[in-house]
């Protein structure tokens, strides 16, 4: 076994994660990025989506929103303002969010208003598609 | 006070401890408070620190890059400032210091203009000759990241319009339960040197990735891939760090705002039973003196029968 990669993840309101990992699959702007021991110095701003964990074998999802990762040697950080395990998604909550923002577009205002109610809308639907996805 | 009667004195107590009682109580809501938000600084500290050290690395790594975020512009005609204070008063000198430190910090610029963050910065600035655009009032006791977002959306814009040059938060350091500090943080352009001023420092966090950055150039690694881009990465990446940095000031002065009063309502409670002491002591003078004289009175009244 190769050795393992340090992932930190870090949101506003706790250390999300500090562990040892055999893998990590985070997406990035540019598309999904998978992480392991030595993987080359990289900076990438991280997107709404998914991260995946490998850890001795076992799989665990998280729904992640915007930051940026960062990856150096051995360690690796992810720094975003919301992220949270697929079991702990709260969906009543992530479907309210989803409506609110539907009915915000549907309401011709401003483009910042606009520009905000599509970044909540990502945010909604990622949690919901994870949900789903993770229900079957 | 000397010349008070028994009945003045009394009700002079009376008021003292019902004053005491109030700083009291609320010296215990405000330690309440503060552990309460305390727990939450603490939790927020990492993320705040994370970004700090991220956004360190990348100005390091990224020297040259031209991008309007980080290069300064050639003429600073117009200065915007953060001022995050309380919403309440009875906390000591906590909103005076922090809004005093923003108004000296604001002399040298040629001209200002200011985001009040809580109804005692907007009680401040708004009695001044200060443009005010906007200002953020009635936040929670306990500051959400959405707030921050908010703030950060309004600021960032305006800079981006060209409407102000460079931007500096001012909030309240808090560094332990009787020591915060107003703090002049520069925003926007990214400053690197103001950046390690600010919030807590971790050494060995430092040291850490000092440790790392070595190693990766023994390996021959020190070359950095930004993707998709140095100019995308940061354009993408600075809104996210400018919203930690304003929710880890909002939370470093939510915390010592609460440490404040309940200094305050400390030394007010203490002050408060001084007081009792005194009077009390006075009051027992005073009827000491009432009765002697009463004694006096029957003994010279008696004398006078004979």
């Amino acid at each position: 076994m190769a050795a393992k990669l340090h992932l930190e993840i870090v949101s506003p309101d706790r250390v999300f994660l500090d562990e040892e990992v055999d893998m990590a699959v985070v997406r990035t702007a540019s598309g999904d990025v998978g992480l392991m021991n030595e993987h080359i110095p990289m900076v990438a701003p991280v997107a709404v989506g998914r991260i995946k964990i490998v850890q001795e074998g076992k799989v665990r999802e998280a729904a992640c929103a915007d930051g940026v990762l960062k990856i150096r040697g051995d360690h690796a950080l992810v720094i975003t303002e919301a992220v949270e395990w697929i079991e702990e998604i709260d969906i009543q909550r992530a479907r309210k969010a989803r409506e609110r923002a539907e009915e915000r577009l549907k309401a011709k205002s401003d483009q910042v208003d606009i520009d905000r109610a599509k970044a909540a809308l990502t945010k909604a639907l990622n949690r919901i598609q994870q949900y789903e996805h993770h229900q079957k | 006070m000397a010349g008070l009667g028994m009945r003045d004195i009394k009700r002079r107590i009376k008021s003292v401890k019902s004053t005491r009682q109030i700083t009291k109580a609320m010296e215990m809501v405000a330690s309440a408070k503060l552990r309460k938000t305390r727990g939450r600084l603490e939790e927020s500290r990492p993320f705040t620190r994370a970004w700090k050290q991220a956004v360190l690395g990348f100005l390091g790594e990224l020297q040259g890059t031209e991008h309007p975020l980080v290069t300064p512009r050639e003429t600073i005609k117009k200065t915007g400032y953060i001022v995050i204070a309380g919403s309440r008063g009875l906390c000591g000198g906590y909103n005076t210091n922090v809004v005093k430190q923003a108004w000296e910090h604001m002399q040298e610029k040629k001209a200002t203009c200011v985001v009040t963050v809580g109804q005692k910065s907007w009680e401040y600035f708004s009695r001044r000759e200060v443009e005010v655009p906007r200002s953020f009032l009635g936040l929670a006791e306990v500051p959400d990241f959405i707030d921050a977002q908010e703030i950060r959306r309004f600021c960032l814009e305006k800079y981006q319009a060209g409407e102000v040059d460079e931007i500096y938060l001012v909030y309240t350091n808090f560094e332990s339960t009787i020591s915060y500090k107003p703090k002049v943080l520069k925003l926007i352009p990214l400053d690197e040197e103001a950046l390690e001023t600010c919030f807590h420092t971790d050494k060995s966090l430092m040291e850490e990735e000092q440790m790392r950055h070595e190693a990766a150039v023994k390996d021959d690694w020190e070359l950095t891939i930004y993707e998709p881009s140095d100019a995308e990465v940061l354009g993408r990446v600075v809104p996210g760090y400018l919203d930690s940095m304003i929710y880890g000031g909002l939370m470093e002065s939510a915390v010592s705002e609460q440490a404040a009063r309940r200094v305050a309502m400390e030394s007010a409670t203490s002050n408060a039973e001084d007081m009792i002491d005194k009077l009390q002591l006075q009051y027992n003078r005073a009827r000491q003196a009432a009765i002697t004289q009463e004694i006096a009175e029957i003994v010279g009244g008696a004398e006078a029968l004979k």
